[in-house]
């Protein structure tokens, strides 16, 4: 198969707005799986080369949890998953689902999961000396509309010290998970908090070698978001994979 | 393009509380006929389990059909198929178990016919990005011998992609590096 100019509309494909192949990315998009600063990757990365995969028919497909999912109430409110109101800042999280092409992508399920305001993980590994709160569990669910936006509430996670090296911190971070619509598309992440005092110091964050692609990880401030007399806002805006320059072919 | 993508981070040791559900290790609804198990460990290059470890499967319905809207080949008509999985291992030996149903031969690049395959997302705590690689089936010799991506496979490490008959399903163990370092894909 050739790479060759195609019209636009056969970026998406005839049957549905979903493309038909994703762009290939560059080697410095992601973090390399080898980078000895973060020191748990020493053990856990290939170190034969990965093989190039045509993308077929089960790589552009991909699930819909979205549909399968019944989401409960509170699932986009992590402040009202308990009696109580947790403790701390409270935020919202809010943002769009694109494509490399400035496509929303809608129907999608978006996953997160955090530390409280203290910097402590409702998880039983968690056990570095700093409160629990009864009231969050840290874990928040949403389907993004038609426009590819998603919406939580929640509050400000705090930072945290891990054991990675002497006086190892984590700036404070959400955890986002990703479905897109193809198996092409998925993406584990971090939302980092602007201006965190942490960034120089954190090897996950700066395992993302370019400068520019930390700042994509990075969510801003929104005063015009923000809810008087309730919540502060921030806004993160996710890009995944768009469409390649070569459509997979129709099985005939 | 005109936007880059957001880089990937590590899924990190505290998935566990946002990711899995009870139902998610099972791709299709529960009583279907032809339901297996996938099942295996995930080592790391020491040759321990990985005791915190995420995978997800995707794959096609015994027809060769995908549950998914975009209709790509007709999409699957099996009632309770998902086609999905997630299976989370938060403090395990590093065994992993999924119901699902054998896939069917789907179409591949240039009118040629995949052998019936599975793709496997791999994350954990310590990978800063996630693995793909494909799960084929030692008892498709025929269709596996004809099929284009294993085509390309060194013939060494063509086994490494093969999941093993074993009683009520499949097994499939991944070792992440080192001998019999399991084939992983750039997708």
């Amino acid at each position: 198969m050739t790479e060759q100019a195609i019209e636009p509309r056969a970026i998406y494909g005839a049957l549905s707005d979903t493309p038909t192949s994703y762009v290939r990315e560059d080697e410095d998009a992601h973090p390399p799986l080898d980078y000895p600063p973060y020191k748990s990757t020493a053990l856990r990365h290939p170190k034969q080369p990965l093989i190039y995969l045509p993308q077929t028919i089960t790589e552009v497909t991909g699930p819909q949890l979205g549909e399968w999912w019944r989401l409960g109430e509170h699932d986009h409110d992590l402040t009202r998953q308990h009696e109580g109101e947790p403790i701390g800042q409270r935020i919202t999280v809010a943002g769009h689902v694109y494509d490399t092409e400035g496509k929303p992508i809608r129907g999608t399920l978006v996953e997160i999961w955090q530390a409280n305001a203290a910097g402590r993980y409702m998880h039983r590994w968690d056990r570095w000396p700093a409160p629990l709160d009864p009231n969050f569990s840290g874990a928040g669910r949403c389907v993004t509309d038609d426009e590819g936006r998603y919406q939580f509430t929640t509050i400000k996670p705090g930072p945290y010290p891990w054991g990675n090296h002497y006086n190892a911190w984590r700036p404070a971070h959400i955890h986002f998970s990703l479905l897109g619509r193809a198996f092409a598309q998925r993406l584990v992440t971090q939302m980092y908090f602007p201006g965190d005092p942490f960034f120089p110091y954190d090897p996950i964050f700066n395992s993302v070698r370019d400068s520019d692609a930390r700042e994509r990880m990075i969510s801003s401030f929104s005063i015009h978001d923000t809810v008087p007399d309730w919540a502060a806002a921030y806004r993160f805006d996710i890009y995944l994979r768009g469409p390649g320059a070569t459509p997979f072919e129709e099985a005939h | 393009m005109i936007f880059k993508t957001t880089p990937s981070q590590t899924v990190g040791p505290y998935f566990a509380i946002g990711l899995p559900w009870d139902a998610g290790p099972q791709a299709v609804a529960e009583g279907t006929p032809g339901t297996i198990t996938i099942s295996g460990t995930v080592y790391d290059g020491h040759g321990e389990p990985i005791p915190d470890h995420l995978i997800e499967t995707w794959q096609a319905d015994p027809t060769g059909r995908f549950a998914d809207m975009h209709g790509y080949g007709g999409a699957s008509e099996m009632a309770g198929f998902r086609g999905f999985a997630r299976y989370g291992v938060e403090d395990g030996d590093g065994n992993y178990e999924i119901l699902t149903v054998k896939p069917g031969p789907v179409p591949g690049l240039g009118g040629t016919t995949q052998a019936p395959h599975v793709d496997l997302t791999l994350l954990a705590r310590g990978m800063l990005n996630r693995v793909v690689t494909r799960i084929y089936f030692a008892d498709e010799p025929e269709l596996n011998a004809a099929d284009p991506v294993l085509a390309t496979i060194p013939a060494e490490r063509r086994g490494t992609l093969l999941a093993d008959r074993v009683e009520g399903g499949y097994r499939f163990d991944i070792r992440l590096q080192g001998d019999g370092e399991t084939v992983f894909f750039a997708v």
